[in-house]
């Protein structure tokens, strides 16, 4: 078991996550039923209100604290304990990154900022929103910056050697973070805020939109690579099998950095100011980002069929009978890598330039992201919470715990499975997303979109409250292991931190030379984003005032 | 660092497939104008309904087998009186915000786009069939957003 | 069964066809809506 004081932090990291997810979901329930034009809200809560918390606190809070909660844990395992530089700066950023999100989190409820998590100008939200946004966003690169200097240390200390796949990908995850948060800085800090205070009249809206998505690209990969790092190196454990290749996980880790940044037009490719020949560039470069998940496709199927083939499977598939599917460590993870074989083949359409015309803010876009985020994933983090907070406050994961977690991720797999489907097919049928319950004054093509029994109102409403259902079990496992359960006093009862090993030894030096990838990754950025964004500065209309539409 | 065999197989094919998925959208966007919705036109939020073509919303025809459509979007509405065009005609959509984003999306066309404050969207699109297509705005822009439709009937 | 498979020790030919699996259900997604594109 890791530092007690290094658990402390990882805890707190872990509580507040599930705090913010407890919120999210319950406003996640709130809006099918509005949807569904079952519940009318009291005249003091509005529909985006809930909308924009629901965003807020489950895709940027939930994600972002389970993260850092999860890499404390794993570099204080792999790296040794923090030193007392690491553990004070973890802690500070770790309240900066409180405080911002306390004070975003009141904005909201208070209606001051019913802008939704996008926050697109010129919709003005007050401007202490931002500060909240911009202390959330220097409050991760603390602990981002803690987390880097106790990799050093530990490279100082270790010359030669490559690190441990955990702390490499760890830090390659934040690299990433920190290079594209230097987007949404940059828009909060010099735009927002000071139109937001009123120091200055007019925003630039087009340019904001873009260092929006120049963050908010990038910002997935934030969510996915945790993910795939469980893939990769929990996965294996649990098979009883090595990492299958280190070298290829740590290059597939390189690609994400530098082809996930230079990729944010590919969520404007429907709007004016940037011209066709700079989007089809950032389609192609969007399109190269595909193939280390593609590798990562294969390392997975690999490492199942190694496992059960040294378990003696016989036949094409016999490997698959060998999984060890009664570990809900393994089978909620198992269940995350399903749903995001469509999830990642949906991203693709959404990316494909034109074709983004088809699905572009409809209903589709909702479904993409519940089974890309919402499932792969948050299933993930769910998977790693059943032995990470029993790991980190030494309690047992019972038996009956274990039964639950099975009933907690089927729930959820099937509530997302009615949901998402649902929104995928009205999204293609043309229904928009981030809308209360509207019929267009019962216009024929609006009602035919909500006419089948898979596209109803109530399938998307069933599907919602079975995951809300889901989303408490889940609480309640949280609340019972990090508080309530019995300590584990038998080596039996012990839960374990269920890390594999790799052959570190075998891969080339250079893939941990960060300086070559971080000045690849700038190249590509300054040749993706340098002229369209100086345009759009150069040729910029009148600027547009702020405006409280809500 | 060295690939499985059949890695190298799933990553050819994978690296293919997606070389296939570019060359298709790519030439019928740039070799036959299938475009998605854009432009590099920009124009004055506060001066919208005093600049041409927005000072005179709606349709107007600029030669035998071309329309242009001219719509301001406001919070929470389309400013575009008598929205009837030909089908078999193509028909040029200009757009534009007087306040916040919207977007102008025509249901189950590829008319689908963007309206951002100091810009004009353009999308040329000739409807095929004749109907009423609902006309709604997908892009969250206040309170009444779920209220922002319209109608556009194709003789 | 090729050099390159002994040196991982083991038969991956359920690997390849399941990976060839994710590229069927990636190709016949996209090719769905492209076909709807073109239809609009």
């Amino acid at each position: 078991m890791i530092a007690a004081k290094d658990r402390k932090i990882a805890l707190w990291n872990i509580g507040v996550a599930y705090t913010a997810f407890l919120i999210g979901t319950l406003c996640g329930l709130l809006q099918v039923f509005i949807r569904n034009d079952a519940l009318q809200l009291p005249a003091w809560l509005d529909y985006y209100q809930i909308l924009t918390a629901h965003g807020v606190l489950l895709a940027l809070i939930y994600t972002a604290f389970f993260i850092f909660g999860f890499f404390v844990t794993g570099m204080s395992k792999t790296l040794g304990t923090f030193g007392p530089k690491v553990w004070l700066f973890s802690w500070i950023g770790f309240w900066v990154t409180l405080a911002g999100t306390v004070l975003a989190t009141i904005m909201i409820v208070s209606g001051e900022a019913s802008v939704l998590y996008t926050f697109y100008a010129p919709l003005k939200a007050s401007g202490w929103y931002y500060v909240g946004l911009a202390l959330y966003v220097v409050g991760t690169w603390i602990s981002s910056f803690a987390l880097i200097a106790h990799y050093l240390v530990w490279r100082k200390a270790h010359k030669g050697e490559m690190s441990p796949l955990f702390a490499f990908m760890t830090i390659a995850t934040l690299v990433l973070w920190l290079i594209a948060c230097l987007g949404v800085v940059a828009t909060v800090l010099f735009q927002y805020i000071p139109w937001a205070f009123g120091w200055t009249d007019t925003i630039n809206v087009e340019l904001s939109r873009s260092l929006f998505w120049y963050f908010g690209h990038p910002l997935v990969y934030f969510w996915l690579l945790p993910a795939y790092m469980a893939w990769y190196l929990i996965v294996p454990k649990l098979l009883g099998v090595k990492v299958f290749s280190d070298s290829l996980a740590r290059l597939s880790f390189v690609l994400f950095i530098l082809f996930s940044i230079p990729v944010g037009f590919h969520h404007q490719l429907t709007e004016p100011g940037i011209s066709n020949f700079w989007k089809f560039l950032q389609v192609v470069l969007t399109f190269m980002v595909i193939v280390p998940s593609l590798m990562t496709a294969f390392s997975m199927f690999a490492t199942f069929e190694t496992s059960g083939r040294k378990k003696g499977a016989k036949g094409l598939f016999g490997w698959f009978a060998m999984l060890p599917w009664k570990d809900v460590r393994f089978t909620s993870i198992f269940i995350a890598m399903a749903f995001f074989i469509p999830g990642g083949a949906g991203g693709i359409i959404n990316a494909s330039f034109q074709l983004n015309e088809v699905v572009h803010n409809t209903l589709w876009i909702v479904g993409h992201f519940h089974i890309t985020v919402g499932t792969p994933v948050a299933m993930t983090f769910m998977g790693m919470t059943f032995w990470l907070i029993p790991y980190l406050t030494g309690r047992k994961f019972t038996k009956s715990m274990q039964t639950l977690g099975f009933v907690q991720i089927i729930t959820w797999s099937i509530g997302m499975l009615l949901m998402s489907t649902a929104q995928h097919v009205l999204g293609l049928l043309g229904a928009p997303r981030r809308t209360a319950y509207s019929s267009y004054n019962n216009h024929p093509a609006a009602l035919e979109w909500f006419d089948g029994i898979l596209t109803s109102h109530v399938t998307m409403a069933i599907g919602g409250s079975i995951l809300f259902i889901s989303a408490m079990m889940l609480m309640y496992i949280v609340v019972m292991t990090m508080f309530l359960s019995p300590k584990a006093e038998k080596p039996e009862d012990i839960v374990e931190f269920p890390l594999a090993d790799s052959d570190r030894e075998s891969s080339p030096k250079f893939l941990e030379n960060w300086k070559i990838w971080i000045g690849i990754a700038f190249a590509l950025i300054l040749i993706a984003y340098a002229i369209p964004l100086s345009s759009m500065i150069q040729h910029a209309p009148p600027g547009s005032e702020g405006l409280k539409t809500w | 660092m060295h690939l499985h065999k059949y890695e190298k197989i799933w990553l050819a094919f994978g690296v293919a497939a997606l070389v296939v998925f570019l060359s298709v959208v790519g030439v019928s966007a740039f070799s036959h104008d299938h475009t998605p919705a854009g432009g590099m036109e920009t124009i004055d939020p506060k001066k919208v309904n005093e600049t041409a073509p927005f000072d005179k919303p709606g349709v107007t025809q600029l030669d035998d087998n071309t329309y242009q459509v001219a719509v301001v979007s406001m919070a929470f509405g389309y400013n575009a009186p008598e929205l009837k065009v030909p089908a078999g005609k193509e028909i040029i959509f200009k757009v534009t915000s007087t306040d916040v984003v919207h977007s102008f999306t025509i249901d189950n066309t590829k008319v689908n786009l963007m309206v951002v404050p100091g810009q004009i969207t353009t999308k040329s699109y000739t409807f095929e069939k004749p109907g009423k297509y609902l006309i709604l705005c997908n892009e969250y822009c206040g309170t009444g957003h779920h209220l922002m439709y319209n109608e556009i009937e194709v003789y | 069964m090729s050099k390159k498979t002994e040196e991982h020790g083991v038969d991956l030919r359920g690997t390849l066809i399941s990976v060839f699996f994710v590229g069927i259900v990636i190709i016949a997604m996209w090719v769905a809506v492209y076909l709807m594109y073109v239809a609009r």
